[in-house]
C-alpha cells in the first residue's frame, strides 16, 4: 500500500449496498480524480482496486469478469483479458505489475471506500 | 544450379515439384514445368464435384511459386533428345535439362467400336472433357457410360447430376470388378439402381449409331439390346501417356507405361518417370496414392536421398453415387488358402468382407459397401494380427472396433500420403501435440481425411492428453455443458457450477455458459445474474474500443438503407461527435461513444426505426448482399430481399463463435458469399447453399452443401445447419473448423442437414422457430428497464461525470482517441 494511507484517510460513500451486485463491478470516482473498481464476490467479500487497466491505460476494470484461479479471487480486464488478484492487485500475467487497492466496507446501507483525503 | 524439366502438370507432377521445393532448400535445381492443359494442376480425384457446384478454381491445387520455378501451361512437349538432353515443345521452345521427370499421366482408353468418334461421344478425364459433356447434356435426355468401374460410376453420377436418364454398361459380370467381389457388387447395383441408374452388366457395346443429325443417338450391345442415348462417355480404362518415351527409345512395359526401377529412374539414368505414366514391376497404377509415393521418392532421389518405391497400397475408399465403397489389401482373397468372413445384410444396405490368413489370425484385406466406417481402423491393420473376433469387427452393434493403438509402427495410417504410425509418433515426439499439428507436419489426413480419427487415437496412445475441459472450473467441453443445461433445465451459471463445476468461474467459462444459456433461449442477456457473465461487448451491447469507449453499428439488414435513414445516422454521429467509418459488412460504424451515451444514441436510433446491431459478440453479424435482379443486369434472383429476410431471421442468435453470411444474386458472387459461415448464391433454378467459409487469419472458402433450393427449403437447411453448429461446436470454433473436425466432415454434415440422417432435423427447426419467435430488440429492452439502464453510467457515485481519462484529438476532420492512450495516474510499480 502507499504511504499516503498512513497520513490522512477517510471513508467515502461509493454507492448504496443494493447497487453492488455479486460478481458485477462498478466504477467509483475518488477524491483527487482516481477511479476505483468495486466488486462484491459470491462469498460476500468486497474489493476495491484501481479501475485503470495498466496494460492499455483504459479505465475499464469494473467492466471485467470476476472469477477465480486456483482459489485466488480474480478480475479479468475486458480489453486484452489480463487478470489480477482481487485481494492484492497483483497481475497474474506479470509479477511486476500491481494495482493500487483500497479498503472497502458495507455499512448495511452503503458501500464505502477508505481513501486519502487528497490525491497522493 | 542445375536444370530440371518436368513434363506434365497433373496431380502427381504438382506433388513432385512441391516435394522437391520442400527438400531443395539449398536451391540446387532450377525447375521448368510443361503442362498441355490450359490451366495449372487441379484435383482430378474430385472431378465429379464440378457437377455439384465446385468451380475450376475450387479444384485447383494452387500455383507452384518460387524464384526457381517456371510453369508453362497450354504447351505440349513434342520430342525428347536424350543425346542433347533437350525437350522441344509445341511452341517451338527448346529446354535443356540435367534431369527430366516424366509425369505425363494417362489418357482414357476408347475402344475402337464403330461410331466411337461421333459427336456426342466423350471421355471423362479433364475439366475440358467435363465442359464438353455439360454442353452436350443441354437438351439431351439420356446418357450412357461405357465402363462400370470406379471412374465409370463417377461419370454416371455426373450425368445424373446433369439431369440425364443414365445407363452404365459393364463388360464384367458385375460393377467395379477391380475393387470388389460379386456380393458387394450386387448390393452396390441394388443401391445405384434405386437412384435411377440403369445397370447393364456382362455385356459390351458393339456400335454407336448416329441419328439424323449425325450425333450419337443409339448404342448397340452384344446381348442384342439397343439403348437410345444422346451422349456416350467412355470410361473403360486408362492408357499411360508413354508416346514421348517410346519415341526417344526409353524402355516401356508390354502393355504400356514407362519402365522404372525402385528409384523411379527409367532406362536412361537422367530421366525419371512417376504417376500413371510409369510402369513399375509389371504394374501401372491408376490411383493417386501410388503416384504421390513415386513423386516423393523422385524428389528425394534428386536431392541426394535414398528413398525407394517398392509398390503401393491400392486401397480405396470413396463415395460413388452416394454409396460408401471401400476396398483394401487382398480384397479378392488371392492369397492361397485365405479365408473369408462375410456379413451381407442387404436389408440394411451393408456388405462387409474380411480376408484372413489360413489360420484366421492375420487380416489380409477386405471390402465394405454401404457403410465404410470401419475402413479407417481396418485398413492399417492389414498384415497385422487381428485383435479379436473378426466377425465382431464388421458387425454393427458388435464390439467397438479396436483403435489405432493396436497397430504396429510400420503400419501405414494414411495411405494417401504414405504416412506410417512410426512417422506420426516421431512427429508427436517433435512437438506435434494435436491433430491439426500432426496433419500440418506429416500431411497425414490431408487428402481423403479417413484416417483423422486414427490420428487422435495415436496422440492418446502417445500420452498426449487432449483435454476437452473448458477451463479449471468445468471438466466438460462446451458441447457437454450445453447438453447438461438442456437435459437438466439449469437456467443460471450459479446452479450449473454448483452442480457440475468447482470454484467461482472465470473469463472462459462464464461467457461460454452465458452463450449456451442465450442459445437455448433464456430471456434478455442482461437479465439478473446473466449480466455479470457476459463478455466485454455483450456486457454493454456495443463494441468496446481500446480507450474504453464503444462503437455503435446500427443494423442495416442486407446493407439496404433509405436516404432518410442514412441522413439520420449522419445526424446522430454529428450530434454525439462520433467518428464514422463504413464497415466491411455493409454497415456504418459509429465510434467513440462513452458508456453513458449509449442509451441516448440507441433511443435516437429506435426513434428513427433502427435497432442497434450485433457487430459484436458470438452471434450473427450481417448478411451481406448484392443488388440482385432488382438492378443488376446479370442477376438471376432477388439477393437483397433474401439477405434481409435471413438477417432478420437469425439476428440475435448466440453461437459458439461469430456468424457471418452473404447472398449473391448470380454466380459472379459480388457479395463474397463463399467467404462466409453460410453463403447463398443464386442459380437460375433457386439457391445454392455454401457453408464453412471465413476470412481472418486462415481464410477458407465455404463448401457447397446443397444446390438449387427453393427459398423455403433453403431456410430450413440454414436453420438446421446453424442449430446443429450451436449444439455441437466447441467454444470459439468457427463453422469451418467445426466441419473440418467433424467425424465424416462435410459428407456427415450434409447427411444431417440435407438428409436428416440423425433424425433431429425437426427438433433443430423447432429450436430455431423458438429463437425467431422470442427475438426482441435487445437495446430497446434496455431503454425500457430502469435496472438495466443503471448499468450504463460510468461512475456510480457521480453519474453525470464523464470518464476523465477519455480524450480525443482530431485526425482527418474526425475525433480519434488521443494516442498513446493517456495514463491518468501511474498504477504500476516495479
Amino acid at each position: 500500500m502507499t504511504t499516503a494511507y498512513a497520513t490522512s484517510t477517510t471513508w467515502i460513500d461509493a454507492c448504496a449496498s443494493s447497487r453492488l451486485h455479486t460478481d458485477d463491478g462498478i466504477a467509483v470516482l475518488l477524491p483527487g480524480g482516481r477511479q476505483a473498481a468495486l466488486f462484491r464476490t459470491r462469498d460476500g467479500h468486497l474489493y476495491a482496486l484501481d479501475n485503470i487497466d495498466p496494460y492499455t491505460g483504459a479505465a475499464v476494470l469494473a467492466r471485467g469478469i470476476v472469477g477465480d484461479r486456483a482459489g485466488t479471487p480474480t478480475i479479468t480486464s475486458p480489453l486484452l483479458k489480463h487478470t489480477f488478484d482481487l485481494r492484492t492487485g497483483h497481475s497474474l500475467d506479470s509479477p511486476h505489475v500491481r494495482l493500487t487497492t483500497w479498503p472497502v466496507r458495507d455499512t448495511g446501507t452503503t458501500v464505502q471506500i477508505r481513501t486519502p483525503l487528497a490525491a497522493p | 544450379m542445375k536444370e530440371l524439366v518436368v513434363i506434365g502438370n497433373g496431380m502427381v507432377g504438382h506433388r513432385f515439384v512441391e516435394a522437391l521445393l520442400d527438400r531443395d532448400r539449398a536451391g540446387h535445381w532450377n525447375i521448368t514445368v510443361i503442362g498441355e492443359e490450359p490451366r495449372t494442376a487441379y484435383d482430378r480425384v474430385a472431378l465429379s464435384s464440378y457437377f455439384d457446384g465446385a468451380t475450376a478454381h475450387d479444384l485447383s491445387l494452387g500455383d507452384l511459386t518460387g524464384p526457381r520455378v517456371t510453369v508453362h501451361t497450354g504447351e505440349r512437349a513434342t520430342a525428347i533428345d536424350r543425346a542433347a538432353r533437350t525437350v522441344t515443345t509445341s511452341t517451338g521452345r527448346t529446354l535443356t535439362y540435367d534431369r527430366l521427370v516424366l509425369a505425363t499421366g494417362s489418357t482414357p482408353f476408347v475402344p475402337p467400336v464403330p461410331g466411337h468418334d461421333l459427336p456426342g461421344c466423350h471421355v471423362y478425364r479433364t475439366l475440358d472433357d467435363l465442359d464438353a459433356i455439360t454442353d452436350r447434356a443441354r437438351g439431351a435426355r439420356t446418357g450412357t457410360v461405357i465402363g462400370g468401374g470406379l471412374l465409370g460410376l463417377e461419370a454416371a453420377n455426373a450425368l445424373r447430376l446433369l439431369g440425364l436418364r443414365t445407363h452404365v454398361v459393364e463388360l464384367a459380370p458385375h460393377l467395379m470388378p477391380a475393387q470388389i467381389d460379386q456380393g458387394a457388387a450386387a448390393l452396390l447395383e441394388h443401391l445405384v439402381t434405386g437412384l435411377g441408374v440403369h445397370v447393364h452388366t456382362g455385356t459390351s457395346s458393339t456400335a454407336v449409331r448416329p441419328g439424323p443429325t449425325g450425333h450419337a443417338a443409339h448404342l448397340d450391345l452384344d446381348n442384342g439390346t439397343r439403348l437410345d442415348t444422346d451422349l456416350v462417355v467412355f470410361s473403360v480404362g486408362i492408357r499411360p501417356r508413354d508416346e514421348l518415351a517410346r519415341a526417344c527409345g526409353l524402355a516401356t512395359g508390354e502393355r504400356g507405361g514407362i519402365t522404372i526401377d525402385d528409384t523411379c529412374t527409367t532406362s536412361d539414368a537422367s530421366i525419371l518417370a512417376i504417376g500413371e505414366a510409369a510402369h513399375h514391376r509389371g504394374t501401372v497404377y491408376g490411383l493417386i496414392a501410388p503416384g504421390n509415393a513415386m513423386a516423393e521418392v523422385a524428389a528425394d532421389r534428386l536431392t541426394g536421398g535414398t528413398a525407394t518405391f517398392t509398390g503401393a497400397d491400392t486401397s480405396t475408399k470413396l463415395k460413388l453415387l452416394g454409396v460408401d465403397v471401400a476396398s483394401f489389401g487382398d480384397a479378392h482373397g488371392r492369397t492361397p488358402r485365405s479365408l473369408d468372413v462375410v456379413v451381407n445384410d442387404a436389408a440394411h444396405h451393408r456388405y462387409a468382407k474380411l480376408v484372413l490368413s489360413d489360420d484366421a489370425t492375420t487380416l489380409l484385406g477386405g471390402i465394405l459397401v454401404g457403410d465404410a466406417g470401419a475402413y479407417a481402423t481396418l485398413r492399417p491393420m492389414v498384415g497385422s494380427p487381428l485383435p479379436g473376433d473378426p466377425l465382431a469387427l464388421i458387425t454393427p452393434h458388435g464390439a467397438p472396433p479396436p483403435g489405432a493403438h493396436t497397430l504396429p509402427e510400420t503400419a501405414q495410417v494414411c495411405s494417401c500420403n504414405a504416412v506410417t504410425k512410426g512417422d506420426l509418433l516421431s512427429a508427436i515426439a517433435h512437438g506435434a501435440h494435436d491433430v491439426p499439428a500432426l496433419k500440418a507436419c506429416t500431411k497425414a489426413g490431408t487428402s481423403c481425411g479417413s484416417c483423422t480419427p486414427a490420428l487422435a487415437q495415436i496422440l492418446t496412445q502417445a500420452g498426449i492428453t487432449q483435454t476437452k475441459a473448458l477451463c479449471e472450473h468445468f471438466p466438460h467441453s462446451r458441447t457437454e455443458l450445453l447438453e447438461i443445461v438442456r437435459a437438466t433445465g439449469t437456467r443460471t451459471f450459479s446452479a450449473l457450477i454448483a452442480s457440475h463445476g468447482t470454484g467461482n468461474g472465470c473469463d472462459i467459462c462464464k461467457p461460454a455458459v452465458a452463450s449456451i444459456l442465450a442459445s437455448l433461449g433464456n430471456g434478455h442477456i442482461l437479465d439478473g445474474e446473466q449480466a455479470s457473465l457476459q463478455d466485454t461487448n455483450d456486457r454493454h451491447l456495443a463494441n468496446m474500443q481500446r480507450n474504453g469507449t464503444y462503437s455503435v453499428v446500427p443494423r442495416i439488414p442486407g446493407g439496404e438503407i433509405t436516404p432518410a435513414k442514412l441522413i439520420t445516422i449522419g445526424e446522430i454521429a454529428r450530434d454525439f461527435d462520433l467518428y464514422t467509418k463504413i464497415t466491411g459488412g455493409q454497415r456504418i460504424d459509429l465510434l467513440g461513444a462513452r458508456l453513458e451515451q449509449l442509451p441516448a444514441i440507441w433511443a435516437r436510433l429506435v426513434q428513427a426505426g433502427f435497432e442497434s446491431g450485433h457487430a459484436y459478440g458470438k452471434s450473427l453479424r450481417t448478411v451481406k448482399s448484392c443488388v440482385g435482379t432488382t438492378w443488376c443486369r446479370y442477376g438471376v434472383q432477388d439477393s437483397t430481399a433474401l439477405a434481409i429476410r435471413l438477417e432478420e431471421r437469425y439476428r440475435g442468435l448466440r453461437a459458439p463463435h461469430k456468424l457471418k453470411a452473404a447472398v449473391s444474386g448470380c454466380a459472379r458472387e459480388c457479395a463474397e458469399a463463399r467467404s462466409k459461415d453460410f453463403g447463398v448464391i443464386a442459380t437460375d433454378k433457386g439457391w445454392n447453399l455454401y457453408v464453412g467459409g471465413n476470412g481472418g487469419f486462415t481464410p477458407r472458402h465455404a463448401d457447397l452443401l446443397a444446390t438449387d433450393l427453393e427459398e423455403s427449403d433453403l431456410i430450413r437447411h440454414i436453420d438446421r445447419f446453424l442449430m446443429f453448429y450451436i449444439r455441437t461446436a466447441d467454444r470459439l470454433q468457427r463453422t469451418s473448423a467445426w466441419i473440418e473436425a467433424m467425424d465424416g466432415g462435410l459428407d456427415h454434415l450434409r447427411d444431417v442437414v440435407v438428409h436428416d440422417g440423425l433424425g433431429i432435423a425437426a427438433e433443430l427447426e423447432a429450436a430455431m422457430e423458438r429463437h425467431t419467435a422470442t427475438y426482441t430488440d435487445e437495446w430497446a429492452d434496455v431503454l425500457a428497464d430502469p435496472d438495466k439502464l443503471a448499468r450504463f453510467t460510468t461512475f456510480a457515485n457521480a453519474p453525470t461525470t464523464p470518464d476523465p481519462t477519455i480524450t480525443f484529438t482530431t485526425t482527418r476532420d474526425q475525433p480519434v482517441p488521443t494516442t498513446p492512450v493517456h495514463l491518468a495516474m501511474p498504477t504500476t510499480r516495479p
